[in-house]
């Protein structure tokens, strides 16, 4: 998540206060880490640098900070880049799963052990998030999906990897295989 | 583990089952135990022998060597008769496809087993249309069930599993045949209600998403259940036990 781009979104909206940001990304994208008010302090900092937002003239009240932001053409330029670009569909060719399970090949511990040990710790969290999905807010829901996919697609890769472990064995441990 | 669900007796049990069709060995000596009011899950890819132990547990298959226990009871030694009416009164069954009578009204599928429970007619109907309510599908009572989408259908199926208020159901990949989003809303109806009734399901898929509506997880691999995965679950049931 970019805290900068996505700040910057927000801004696009109306122009707003560093505590009225905060309060808005932690309830659409913190989800259990919330921004810190230093950072979205900072960070309205840099995009002003940037020139990509202005900050009014502070309000008097209460609160650390009563300056209003508005965004600029070249920040709505760059949110307007970034959201029309799609976010980079990784390979995650070199994942720590493929890691570990090569790893225990290699040195001629029980992989097998290990991917049952990995199915059980992601069968727990899609239980957690399948209760979140189910008594969570829509927004909640979409983002316990998105994980709950994410997962299913590792499971499926731990399925497959499992059923062809003694294949990957003969490729990473050759010398084992023509003993 | 000293956890107090080990020391419950357990509702079902499959004790070293074996089962062959002809040359091929679908379990090869599968042993579960299911707690009394938990949701439990027997995963597995095709072919691992998941569905035929399912079909064991509800004593639809007898098996070959082994034992089928149900409620402090041997149930694979049972003559036919006296199986059929163990399914027929304690237990609900809901399949994939194919179990619903096309020709008839979605409440007449759904009171059809009560009425073969020799369930009064009127008690029959007001009890299928309490679970059609439940299940939000109260306005298809006069439909064929022919005529509803795949999740309405499976929503009926779970209430016809559920009007007979059994002490298990059996669920064989439930939500094989429908989209993922309809597949949930089925899951958290079959779940969510049979927590209220306090009503024990034995669910089989090969869909990690589905089993992980589950309080326990099992894997069935070449006919051996080789890893029971459901730590939450486990807590699950001793706090449930606790209680």
């Amino acid at each position: 998540m970019s805290v900068p781009l996505t700040l910057l979104g927000l801004l696009e909206r109306e122009p707003s206060h560093g505590y009225d940001l905060k309060r808005d990304y932690d309830a659409y994208f913190g989800r259990g880490k919330q921004l810190p008010f230093g950072q979205v302090y900072s960070t309205l900092g840099r995009l002003a640098r940037d020139g990509k937002v202005v900050g009014g003239d502070a309000e008097p009240g209460e609160g650390p900070d009563r300056k209003p932001y508005s965004i600029t053409d070249a920040g709505r330029a760059e949110v307007d880049a970034w959201l029309a670009d799609p976010v980079e569909p990784e390979p995650h060719l070199q994942t720590v799963l493929f890691a570990k399970v090569t790893l225990s090949l290699m040195l001629g511990k029980p992989a097998e052990a290990y991917l049952d040990r990995q199915r059980s710790a992601h069968m727990r969290r899609m239980q957690e998030l399948i209760e979140l999905r189910r008594n969570g807010a829509l927004v909640d829901a979409l983002l316990a999906d998105h994980a709950l996919f994410h997962l299913e697609a590792d499971l499926r890769w731990i399925d497959v990897t499992s059923a062809r472990l003694t294949e990957l064995a003969a490729v990473v441990t050759p010398e084992r295989a023509q003993e | 583990m000293n956890s107090p669900v080990v020391t419950r007796a357990h509702l079902i049990e499959s004790r070293d089952v074996v089962k062959s069709f002809g040359q091929t060995v679908a379990l090869r000596g599968a042993t579960v135990a299911v707690y009394p009011g938990e949701i439990f899950a027997i995963m597995g890819p095709s072919g691992s022998g998941k569905s035929t132990l399912l079909h064991c547990l509800a004593g639809i298959f007898s098996p070959d060597r082994g034992e089928v226990w149900f409620d402090g009871r041997r149930t694979d030694t049972l003559d036919e008769a006296e199986r059929t009416k163990l399914r027929r009164t304690a237990f609900g069954f809901v399949f994939q496809f194919g179990q619903l009578v096309p020709e008839l009204t979605t409440a007449d599928n759904v009171a059809l087993p009560l009425l073969l429970n020799r369930v009064r007619r009127r008690v029959a109907y007001k009890t299928a249309q309490t679970w059609l309510d439940r299940l939000g599908i109260g306005d298809k009572g006069a439909n064929r069930t022919g005529e509803l989408s795949g999740g309405e259908a499976q929503r009926v199926a779970v209430a016809r599993a559920l009007a007979m208020a059994p002490k298990v159901i059996f669920a064989d990949e439930p939500t094989g045949s429908l989209d993922s989003l309809t597949g949930e809303k089925v899951m958290d109806l079959l779940t969510g209600l049979a927590r209220e009734a306090g009503t024990t399901v034995v669910l089989v898929t090969h869909d990690a998403r589905v089993a992980a509506y589950a309080d326990r997880v099992v894997m069935v691999r070449d006919g051996l259940v080789s890893g029971d995965l459901g730590a939450i679950g486990e807590q699950v049931s001793a706090a449930k036990a606790a209680r």
